[in-house]
Parts: C-alpha cells; sequence; structure tokens
C-alpha cells in the first residue's frame, strides 16, 4: 500500500498544493493549525473534491488530469470518518452498519469483530440522535471500516468529543488502528492524539507540507514548530524489562540506558513509546553522582537553538536510545559551555508512557 | 344527501388532485433537488417562475392556459392538427392546469427538506460505496421524508380547492370538467344551500384531515429535513 500525492486546489482566499508520498504503513498524523488544509487534503484523497493533478493509491491511479482519469469516490474504497460523524438519522445504528456492509459484502463475523473492538455491540438498536458524542464516533468509525477501504482517513475524529469522551474513545481506536493494520490518516491539532497514534507525521501550514518523517525523529527535530510548543519533547522507543512491584516502578531500556516508569506495569519484552517533555530534562558535563533523577542519559550536543523564547534555548542531545530535547535557559547554557559536539549527561525527571 | 351531479363532482375532484400529485411528485422531485443543489445562475429565474402561481391570480393563469391549451394555441393547435382535440375543456385540460397551479407546493416544500439534508450525509454514502441513485433514494428521499409529506398534502389540499383555473379552462360541464368548489358556486348562485353546505363540510373537513397529516408527519420525522 502507498499513497501518492501531487494535487493542487484553489478556493477563495486558500490554496492547496502537495506533493507527496506516504508511507505505506501504520498511522500518519497530519497536523497544523486551523484552517492549514488537512481536511481538504482528505478530501481531495476521498474524491470529495477535485484538485489539478495525480492520486494515486495502492498502485491505481484513482485521479489524473493528465490521462483524464477519475474514479468516483464511491469505487475508490476510501474510508473517511467525518468529523462530525455523519451518521444517518433515520437509520438506527444497526441500520447504519447494514448500509455500509450491503455495499461492500462485509461478513456478519467482520461486523461482530468490529462491535467488539469499538464497544458498540450495546447500542445497535439507538437512533444517532441518543448517542452521545464519543458513542457517535466510534459506530462512524465501524460503518466506515465496514466499507473495507483500502486507506483510512480520519478527519479529527475526536475534535467534536468533549475531553471525558476523548479519553474514553481513544484507546478504542488505539485498538482499532493497531490490530486492523489499515494504513490511515489522521488529521487533528491534538499532539496527544499524535503521539498516541501515529508512527509517521505531516505538518502542514498554509496549504502545504511543511516536513515529513517519523514521529520520534520529527518530535525531536528543534528546527520545526513543534519544538517551540511548551509541550514540546522527544518519543523514545524502549523495551520492558522488569517490575518492582515493591516500588510499582517498571525498568525499561531506551538503547542501553535504563528508564524507569512510575505506576505503570510493562511487561518484559514489551516494546513500547515514552515521551520526555523538553522542560523536564537537566544537563550535566559530568557523570551525575548522587541525585535523585533515576534517568541519566549519556550523549552529545547535537544543535543549540535559541528557541522558544527569549533567554531560553532548546538542546538536541543524540543519545544511543534516540534524541532527546532540553530546554535550558541561556544563562546555564553559557556557564556550562554547550555546545555541539560536546558529551552531556541528560537527566529526566518525568519519563510518560504514550 | 349528495345528489348523483355532486358525487360526480367529488370523484372528478379527488381524481384530478390524486392525477395532479402523482405528477408533480415525478416531475417536481427533480427540480426542487435541481433549485437545492445548483449554482446556476439559471436558478434565480427557475425559482421565480415556479413560485409565479403562488401570487398570480387564477384567472390570469386560467386565461392564459386557455390560450395555450384551445384550438387556436400552440398547444391544443399541435394536438389538432396531429388529429387529437384540444386540450381545453377536458379532464386532461384540468391536469395539465392543476399541475401549473400546484407546483410551488410540492417543488418548495421538497427543495426546503432537500437543502435542510445538505451535502453531508450523501458524501458520507458515497464514502461508503453508495452511487449517484443508490444515493438519492436510500438517504436524500429518507431524509427528506417531512418534504414529501407536506408536498404530497399541500399539493393534493390546494389542487381540490382550486376554483379560477378550473373556471376557466374547464368550463364546468358536469360528469366531465366539474369540480367540487364549482358546484358549490352553482347549488350557492341557485340557492340551494342545502347542496351547499354538504359539499363545503366535506372539503372543510378533508382540509382538515389533511392538515393534520402535514404536521402529523412533521413531528413524527422530526430532526430529519425540513
Amino acid at each position: 500500500m502507498s499513497l501518492a500525492l501531487s494535487v493542487a486546489l484553489e478556493r477563495p482566499g486558500f490554496r492547496l498544493t502537495v506533493d507527496q508520498t506516504l508511507p505505506a504503513d501504520g498511522v500518519t498524523a497530519v497536523f497544523g493549525p486551523s484552517g492549514c488544509g488537512k481536511t481538504t487534503l482528505l478530501r481531495c484523497i476521498a474524491g470529495l473534491e477535485r484538485p489539478r493533478g495525480r492520486i494515486v493509491l495502492d498502485g491505481h491511479v484513482v485521479h489524473d488530469d493528465a490521462d483524464g482519469i477519475w474514479v468516483p469516490v464511491e469505487a475508490r474504497r476510501v474510508g473517511l470518518v467525518f468529523q462530525d460523524a455523519r451518521l444517518f438519522a433515520h437509520l438506527s445504528v444497526a441500520g447504519n452498519l447494514r448500509y455500509a456492509a450491503r455495499r461492500s459484502g462485509a461478513t456478519a463475523a467482520e461486523r461482530d469483530e468490529l462491535l467488539e473492538l469499538l464497544g458498540i455491540g450495546a447500542l445497535l438498536r439507538r437512533a444517532p440522535a441518543e448517542l452521545s458524542g464519543g458513542e457517535r464516533q466510534r459506530v462512524a468509525i465501524a460503518r466506515t471500516l465496514l466499507a473495507r477501504p483500502r486507506v483510512l482517513l480520519l478527519d479529527e475524529p475526536l475534535s467534536a468529543v468533549d475531553e471525558g469522551h476523548r479519553r474514553e474513545i481513544l484507546p478504542w481506536l488505539e485498538r482499532a488502528v493497531a490490530e486492523l493494520r489499515l494504513p490511515t490518516l489522521l488529521v487533528t491539532h491534538n499532539l496527544d492524539e499524535v503521539v498516541r497514534l501515529a508512527g509517521h507525521l505531516l505538518l502542514m501550514d498554509g496549504g502545504r507540507v511543511t516536513a515529513g518523517g517519523r514521529l520520534t525523529e520529527m518530535l525531536a527535530r528543534p528546527d520545526l514548530p513543534l519544538a517551540r510548543r511548551e509541550d514540546a519533547g522527544a518519543v523514545l522507543e524502549a523495551r520492558g524489562v522488569g517490575y518492582d512491584a515493591r516500588h510499582h516502578m517498571s525498568e525499561l531500556r531506551c538503547g542501553s540506558t535504563p528508564v524507569w516508569l512510575a505506576g505503570e506495569h510493562v511487561p518484559e519484552g514489551r516494546a513500547v513509546r515514552v515521551r520526555i517533555h523538553a522542560s523536564d530534562v537537566t544537563l550535566a558535563l559530568e557523570s551525575p553522582g548522587a541525585t535523585s533523577a533515576l534517568n541519566r542519559f549519556q550523549g552529545v550536543v547535537e544543535t543549540v537553538t535559541a528557541e522558544p523564547a527569549e533567554g531560553r534555548c532548546l538542546v538536541a542531545v543524540a543519545t544511543d536510545g534516540g534524541r532527546l530535547l532540553a530546554s535550558l535557559s541561556s544563562l546555564s547554557r553559557e556557564r556550562l559551555g554547550i555546545e555541539p559536539g560536546r558529551r552531556v549527561w541528560a537527566m529526566a525527571k518525568t519519563v510518560a508512557l504514550v | 344527501m349528495l345528489n348523483p351531479g355532486d358525487l360526480n363532482a367529488l370523484v372528478l375532484t379527488l381524481q384530478l388532485a390524486a392525477t395532479t400529485v402523482v405528477i408533480l411528485l415525478v416531475l417536481g422531485t427533480p427540480l426542487a433537488w435541481w433549485l437545492a443543489h445548483s449554482r446556476s445562475r439559471w436558478r434565480t429565474l427557475v425559482e421565480a417562475t415556479v413560485a409565479l402561481p403562488l401570487v398570480l391570480p387564477p384567472t390570469v393563469l386560467g386565461f392564459y392556459l386557455l390560450l395555450l391549451l384551445g384550438p387556436n394555441g400552440p398547444v391544443g393547435g399541435a394536438l389538432v392538427a396531429m388529429g387529437g382535440a384540444p386540450l381545453a375543456f377536458t379532464f386532461a385540460g384540468l391536469v395539465v392546469g392543476s399541475v401549473v397551479y400546484s407546483l410551488p407546493f410540492v417543488v418548495q416544500p421538497l427543495q426546503n427538506s432537500f437543502a435542510a439534508v445538505g451535502h453531508g450525509p450523501l458524501e458520507a454514502a458515497a464514502t461508503l460505496g453508495a452511487g449517484r441513485r443508490d444515493r438519492f433514494f436510500t438517504v436524500a428521499v429518507p431524509l427528506a421524508a417531512r418534504g414529501f409529506i407536506s408536498a404530497v398534502t399541500l399539493g393534493f389540499a390546494h389542487t381540490v380547492g382550486e376554483f379560477g383555473v378550473v373556471l376557466m379552462i374547464g368550463g364546468n360541464i358536469p360528469g366531465r370538467t366539474q369540480v367540487v368548489s364549482i358546484a358549490i358556486y352553482d347549488h350557492v348562485e341557485a340557492l340551494d344551500y342545502g347542496h351547499a353546505h354538504v359539499l363545503s363540510a366535506m372539503l372543510l373537513v378533508l382540509a382538515f384531515l389533511l392538515l393534520c397529516a402535514v404536521y402529523w408527519g412533521n413531528r413524527r420525522f422530526r430532526g430529519v429535513g425540513a
């Protein structure tokens, strides 16, 4: 599966130009401010907008101006989950699901699997108007998947949902995208959703793609706007090695560095991702002796960027477990003489599972 | 209570209304769909044309239809030339007149409810694999159910109540073109208030029941379409 796009679309006061080949597997998050063209991009892929250019989906050309190829929406097998769910108000939940299954030939077994996966088995006889925002989105996701799409497009599936329901639906969504192994594009402006769901990240601004790549690399790039956010920080890949029941802590390894995770039980051998906020990272020039910080990474300074605010700077440190970001005052950077190439110890107060 | 002439008029009126509504649904649904979704610059013009029968005196409408459908008119003349009969003073002529006269009462509710359904559910249906016809009949029509109920009942009731157009092009021929509203007028002219009462009361009850059906439909399909 691959998705190659080369599209241009003009609307009054807005222009979308995207020329991109998207990674085949897993979830790619499309992230950017409101009005940057994220939704329009999804609509182009689905065939709901007709841009100039060419779209190749899984080896099939679904749109090409030059050859006059235009595969209509209903024949593209692109699953789009709308921000506002768009369940059919004249049908029950079961009726909505049947609508998709009948046209795709999805079996009752597939339906039951999705009912379980999304936890909506008890809602079948309800009308869409009787569902909460979170339930509505889960039904919409199930309905879309029953259409057996080749690619799944999620347009801010959680934005119309309040914080409580967001927390309720996120685990379902996480399970669904992990178990279905369907190539997925997720539009969102919530960084938490990106970190939890996505493996790749595409940044958009003003109708263009400004950067793209693996999530772990993108989050640790000090030159991207993500690094200027208050919640900037790196995501590292780690593996469980043991659990200390007396202290309620899991021990992980990031590369060769031991990392301690409070309150969570990560089974041995399980691959997880941990997030380390730049503001929680302290740098030292020598191996810190007695300190309360449990997580100590040894590494080399790669870049120093005068961001995000006056008097602050962002230091990228390469470790064997991945790149870390540290936010320092420019005063301490000067006093320690932190420059690219310098060997440092990075200590992280808090490490969180994503 | 009902003399044979009145019964004839009543049956004729109901036949006329039913035929008119069926024709209007067939013609009016695509027209309303087009009006609800088109961005053509002709839209305003078509909308105004559809609404004309709302504001024109029925006699004006009937007069022009008479000219059009009569043996010397373009339509009537063409029919005569093809070996047929002109439409004026026939049941078919009444149907043509009623279709024009009741057009806005069918098209406007449909147009409003198609507009209220909007593109959203149709786009969703398309992404689920439903083609144009499929999504029209399985999504747009059921979601516009209230519009259809209004269109059918208002179109029917309005046709039952027409007077001026029928008088101009129907000519009040008992058993062939005489409808209830004109029969009532004849009874009153003849000072036969008893028969006028019977027919009037029947139309009153019918109109009331039809309106009840509209409002029941609006409640039953609450929140779906206009």
